[in-house]
């Protein structure tokens, strides 16, 4: 009998894999043979988004590239967890130089390679929100306007995680954190502070910026085997729920991601050259409320006096990125 | 080939006969002329393959060096003054990691007040930074150390500041001897590093490492410049080998063996020194002067082997520790406990050091208290102190100093 | 070449494998085997999500030599069946049922157009009655000739298949189908004796080690309504059968048909094929109450039959019935109005349900009857050892389906009981329940609707309506399958672990947990699409 090639599966595109796919339909991360870029053994909190963020873009990086790649760490909780002496969880090239720096370093091993003649070594560098849209925000950004050929990977999880859950410059309106806490008339994070940088990456007119999150896995490898495809700097800005910081369950680290794209808060797009080329649109959508009761760091919204007005500034933004980005609709 | 060329141009060809592979550059006065010489020669192709880097930061310059050097690229990068300070997290990075980078430093006064002129304030903030740290005295030596100081820094996985005074010798145009290549190359092994990020043997380099081991990892950095003690001479002696002059090593002595004071510094005010040593010599002063080349590692068995016979030892400086005093005297008194030790702080910002203030102090150099500030108006100081004293909104000081001498607009560029 | 690195600043892959961080766990997710609503539902008795795997990956010899384990009718059933396990379906839930009746069909036909067969085992030796070539009676005569016994059926029609042939019209059953399927039973070594009623039952199982009466339930129930001379009523059943030997019964123009199952939509639509203009069902309560399968009246009403509800009819004569308004009381009972119309109607036909003639047990004692209906234990035998009795004889269902899986249990207590072995249940699996479920990752996928015979010539000839889904159609909605319960291989668990503590085994062989680095976080059970995984407390 004549067999009808498989155009779907019982999970359509969602799941990681599936016995019935075809070897080019299958994620990086469905493979029995996948390096594990970050190891077994790390110490990482129980269901830590960055963790398990990293895995799937290097992973998928290291596919890309043939397995012919750097990474370079800015320090954070990524590269803590990862490496205390005498343990590394890493099977890849990896350097850590500085918490500030992760774009430069990831500039001079791109160029080491360039005057070696290895340009078939390609160079992912990565830190967290603070090492990437706070302190290390000048070196980014020339990296990006140097058009060096680099990758780099945000790991946004809106917060100073390592030391201790303090805000950064992605830290959302309203969330609370040790250094705005969840006192005084406008309690958390104040509304009208914090940059985006996957905006600002796209102003510098860099072949490659795109958005994901842990919760769409497919998304996130097409993009990094996308980004691959492109010489010069690119951007790569990954959302990271952390149970510790955000106060939600370990075991909905991907389902608040999922969340937050879904309400519209966290916008999925990517863009080139300067343009967007493509935006995830919202398969059901959800309110905000849905997305900030799982955390406790929102918690103060919801308490004996519940602060109807502060959701709906945060929906409100939502709805904006929802219209700015045109997230609703058929893909 | 002798030329008569610029210092910066000296030192720019130099450095490009080392063959780096990445420069990264960011303008900073007075070391500006080594990285523009630099990127001519990149940018014409006559220096190949190498990647010139325009960073936005001396912290960018620094730390592409780091990412350049950890992939097993000859990593060079030139800074002074601010630029130094900017960069001290990465500079201290650097050599944590053992990544053996070279870089010049055209010493420069650190602001505020903001002062562009030559003393040591930059490279002396930085002497705990675990680099390696060479003084040039002449523009010659600036350019032969820097050939020296890639072969140092690579035999010893560690990094080093080639220093030179900033616009005394940068912008000084005198006779230099520029190698070829083929010696250079001869002297210069292909860099091979003691590890690298090579996606055909990973490993994770820079990791956390706690209090079990973080003594010990300290030691070796330590143990590693003290190799280097050894390594500098070393290096100097195959240097003098190849290219048939002296240049580099621990210090350099003039006319120490019968001194009864000796003189000791860093840099280009050796040269006034000497010709001041040679004047007072011609008067019967048995004065000798004591040159530090290599300030980091301090060569203390060599200083106490100069010094050890001297009555007084006059350590002049181009730095000093406000509050304390002087930073090389210390090292010196350290190394020979018994020296009578005067500091001599001179030359700060870029103030001309004369044979004439030299030639006053060294004659009472058995009569100097342990600091003095060469040449210091004491007037202006006193009005100053008196305004202090009468009024808590006396105005910046700089500026009413500026204003006492009648220059009430600093030209500063 | 290997270098030699700097000490602790500089560290070797794999390393941080020392660092067991199971040791942080306080709950280990477990994987599990739940029980999927849809084989939960089936009366007989299906492992539908097994042979739906197996049509996923379009093995679908493997798949229908799954249905084959529980039911020899797929062609049949794929046609009949009234679907309680799409009832069931948590997909139904999320956007629409799976099409499993659709994909059995699929399957059976493919088994009929391919030729497949069932193997036998060897002969035991032992020989077994059924009597009732009706659903119940075959699947039993299947079962039991594959577990190698001597199975002879008597029936008393001219040809095997019950009301699955003297009930069923042709449109929603072509008799080709039903023939192709009964003929696998008979290739099986199954003995067929047609025309042969059993009235002596005593008698028969003299001659067999076992019995099994299936004989189904024919007799029309009869309602007492004055009725003219002229009036012409006749019953359902009659007419159905009459239809299957040979009979056109003259019907008239204006038919009305009395009741509200899934026989009195049979008789309107078939009185609408033979030339009924207007066919009007009579039913007393209304239509969310109605006994006939939702789909039944649906296609119904497409064919132009028209729907009385709250009416009884009072009277019948020669041009007409007489029906009286009801309303639904409270509980829901109709009661009478005392309102009466006039409704014109050349024949009447009586669909209030089927009894079962039982006159063949009535010479033993030892077997129970009440209600109309045979009394029989858990393991369908009647009180007379060796003799069982299944199907719409004994209190159930009344469905084909329910039948075949009488047959298929019964043959399973008769093997038993022969062999003297006693069968342990196998363990209750708990259900698994569409709040388990993380519909997320099923993308939205609507049921592909089998292809309608056009309308104008459903109500004029007996050509099957539905037509079934093509290799590709069926494949797709074998996919839409959730897979509720049981793991389907889809890796999210090995791709969602931070830990790297999912290791993937061989194709077909799952997964499995390494507790040296499972942390306990949970995503694996969150994100399992299907809730195959749970998480339990490690014990302290």
């Amino acid at each position: 009998m004549v067999v009808t090639p498989i155009k779907f599966y019982q999970t359509g595109s969602f799941a990681v894999g599936g016995r019935l796919l075809g070897d080019d339909q299958r994620s990086v991360q469905s493979d029995r043979e996948r390096i594990n870029s970050i190891d077994c053994g790390h110490r990482a909190c129980q269901g830590c988004g960055e963790a398990l963020g990293a895995r799937y873009a290097l992973d998928a990086a290291m596919r890309a590239t043939a397995n012919q790649m750097v990474a370079v760490n800015a320090t954070g909780c990524l590269e803590v967890f990862s490496t205390p002496y005498p343990e590394t969880s890493w099977r890849i090239p990896w350097l850590h130089s500085l918490f500030g720096n992760a774009p430069a370093v990831a500039t001079g091993v791109a160029a080491a390679m360039k005057a070696k003649g290895r340009t078939d070594v390609r160079v992912v560098g990565q830190g967290g929100d603070g090492g990437t849209v706070d302190i290390g925000f000048a070196c980014l950004s020339g990296m990006f306007e140097r058009n060096d050929d680099v990758l780099y990977i945000c790991y946004d999880n809106e917060a100073y995680m390592n030391t201790g859950v303090q805000r950064s410059g992605a830290t959302p309106a309203a969330a609370r954190t040790a250094t705005t806490p969840a006192v005084g008339p406008e309690p958390g994070a104040v509304f009208g502070q914090g940059k985006n940088v996957p905006m600002i990456a796209l102003a510098h007119e860099i072949p490659y910026v795109a958005t994901a999150t842990v919760a769409d896995l497919r998304d996130l490898e097409a993009k990094v085997t996308r980004a691959m495809e492109f010489r010069g700097a690119r951007y790569l800005h990954v959302l990271v729920p952390c149970p510790l910081g955000w106060g939600s369950s370990s075991h909905d680290t991907i389902l608040i991601a999922r969340l937050a794209k879904e309400s519209g808060l966290f916008p999925v797009f990517e863009a080139e050259h300067g343009e967007i080329v493509a935006t995830s649109k919202i398969r059901r959508r959800v309110p905000v409320e849905d997305y900030l009761r799982r955390q406790t760091r929102y918690a103060h919204l919801f308490g004996e006096k519940p602060r109807a007005d502060v959701i709906a500034r945060i929906q409100a933004q939502a709805d904006r990125n929802i219209r700015r980005y045109g997230l609703l609709g058929e893909d | 080939m002798l030329r008569q060329i610029e210092g910066s141009r000296a030192v720019a060809d130099a450095v490009a006969l080392c063959r780096p592979e990445v420069i990264c550059a960011y303008p900073i006065s007075p070391q500006t002329h080594i990285v523009e010489g630099l990127a001519e020669l990149v940018k014409s192709g006559s220096l190949a393959p190498c990647e010139f880097v325009n960073v936005e930061s001396e912290f960018a310059a620094m730390s592409v060096a780091i990412g350049a050097s950890a992939a097993g690229a000859r990593a060079y990068t030139a800074t002074a003054s601010q630029g130094l300070l900017y960069m001290t997290e990465a500079v201290f990075n650097a050599s944590g990691l053992g990544l053996p980078i070279v870089m010049t430093v055209a010493n420069r006064a650190i602001g505020a007040p903001i002062n562009i002129w030559n003393d040591h304030s930059d490279s002396m903030a930085l002497r705990d930074a675990g680099w390696i740290q060479l003084y040039a005295e002449t523009n010659q030596e600036a350019a032969d150390l820097h050939i020296q100081a890639f072969r140092i820094a690579e035999e010893l996985s560690t990094p080093v500041m080639v220093c030179m005074d900033g616009f005394v010798l940068t912008h000084a145009w005198e006779q230099v001897d520029t190698p070829d290549q083929d010696q250079v190359d001869a002297f210069l092994p292909p860099y091979e590093p003691r590890q690298v990020l090579d996606p055909a043997e990973p490993s994770s380099i820079g990791a956390m490492v706690g209090p079990e081991a973080f003594t010990e990892v300290r030691y070796l950095a330590h143990a590693r410049l003290m190799e280097a003690l050894d390594v500098v001479p070393d290096v100097s002696d195959r240097f003098a080998e190849v290219f048939g002059r002296n240049s580099g090593g621990l210090t350099r002595a003039y006319r120490t063996e019968d001194a009864d004071t000796i003189v000791v510094a860093l840099g280009s005010v050796l040269g006034t020194l000497k010709d001041t040593v040679d004047e007072l010599r011609e008067d019967g002063l048995r004065v000798g002067v004591l040159g530090l080349t290599c300030f980091r590692p301090f060569p203390a068995e060599a200083v106490r082997a100069a010094l050890g016979h001297a009555r007084d030892v006059v350590v002049l400086e181009r730095a000093f520790e406000p509050g304390v005093g002087g930073i090389v005297t210390q090292n010196v008194v350290t190394a020979v406990p018994a020296a009578r030790a005067h500091t001599v702080v001179a030359g700060l910002g870029g103030r001309a050091v004369t044979k004439t203030s030299l030639d006053r102090v060294l004659r009472a150099a058995d009569r100097l208290p342990s600091l003095t500030f060469l040449d210091l108006d004491r007037s202006l100081i006193d009005r100053e102190l008196g305004r202090l004293a009468a009024a808590r909104r006396s105005g910046p000081t700089a500026e009413n100093l500026l204003r006492d001498l009648g220059a009430v607009a600093s030209r500063i560029g | 070449m290997e270098h030699e690195k700097p000490f602790a600043i500089t560290l070797d892959v794999g390393s941080s494998r020392a660092n067991k961080t199971g040791a942080w766990r306080s709950e280990r997710p477990v994987y599990v085997d739940l029980l999927p609503p849809c084989n939960q539902a089936c009366p007989a008795g299906q492992d539908i999500q097994k042979w739906l795997y197996h049509a996923e990956s379009g093995d679908y010899e493997n798949a229908w030599r799954r249905i084959m384990v529980d039911s020899p009718f797929p062609a049949v059933l794929g046609r009949i069946c009234y679907r309680p396990c799409e009832s069931a379906c948590n997909r139904g839930q999320l956007d629409e049922a799976v099409g499993i009746n659709s994909v059995e069909r699929f399957l059976g036909d493919e088994g009929i157009k391919q030729g497949w067969s069932m193997p036998v085992s060897a002969p035991s030796g032992k020989r077994v009655l059924v009597v009732g070539a009706g659903p119940a009676g075959l699947s039993a005569a299947y079962h039991l000739a594959g577990l190698g016994h001597a199975v002879t059926i008597r029936d008393a029609e001219a040809a095997p298949g019950g009301m699955m042939r003297y009930g069923i019209p042709r449109y929603r059953l072509p008799r080709e189908v039903l023939d192709a399927e009964i003929d696998r039973i008979r290739a099986m070594g199954v003995e067929f004796e047609q025309n042969s009623r059993v009235t002596d039952v005593a008698a028969a199982k003299a001659e067999f080690d076992a019995v099994f009466l299936a004989v189904g339930a024919q007799v029309g129930k009869r309602a007492y309504i004055p009725a003219g001379d002229s009036a012409r009523v006749l019953d359902a059943v009659s007419l159905l059968h009459g239809m299957e030997s040979g009979e056109r019964p003259l019907l008239g123009r204006r038919v009305a048909v009395y009741g509200g199952g899934n026989t009195a939509m049979d008789a309107a639509r078939t009185a609408r094929r033979l030339g009924a203009t207007d066919a009007v069902v009579v039913y007393r309560r209304t239509r969310d109450r109605m006994p006939a399968h939702e789909s039944e009246v649906a296609e119904a009403v497409e064919e132009g039959v028209a729907m009385r509800w709250l009416s009884t009819i009072s009277e019948i004569d020669g041009d007409g019935i007489t029906v009286e308004k009801m309303r639904l009381d409270e509980s829901g009972f109709p009661q009478p109005t005392g309102e009466f119309e006039r409704l014109a109607a050349d024949s009447v036909v009586l669909a209030l349900g089927q009894d079962t003639d039982l006159s063949l047990v009535d010479d033993l004692p030892d077997v129970e009857h009440a209600a109309g209906v045979v009394r029989v234990g858990p393991g369908l035998m009647t009180g007379h050892a060796g003799i069982f009795a299944g199907g719409d004889m004994v209190p159930s269902g009344r469905t084909a389906t329910v039948a075949v899986g009488h047959g298929a249990k019964a043959a399973r207590e008769i093997d038993a009981w022969l062999r003297e072995v006693v069968t342990p249940e196998p363990p209750a699996r708990r259900e698994a329940a569409f709040e388990n479920l993380n519909t997320w990752y099923y993308s939205d996928a609507d049921r592909t609707v089998r292809p309608h015979l056009d309308l104008s010539r459903r109500v004029s000839t007996f050509d099957e309506i539905k037509g079934g889904l093509t290799e590709s159609t069926a494949l797709f909605e074998a996919r839409r399958c959730l897979s509720c319960g049981n793991c389907f291989e889809c890796d999210n668990c090995y791709g969602v672990c931070p830990d790297n503590a999912v290791i993937k085994l061989e194709p077909g062989e799952k997964y499995a947990i390494d507790l040296d680095y499972c942390k306990g976080c949970g995503i694996c059970v969150a994100e399992c699409p299907c809730g195959a995984i749970e998480m339990v407390p490690e014990e302290t």
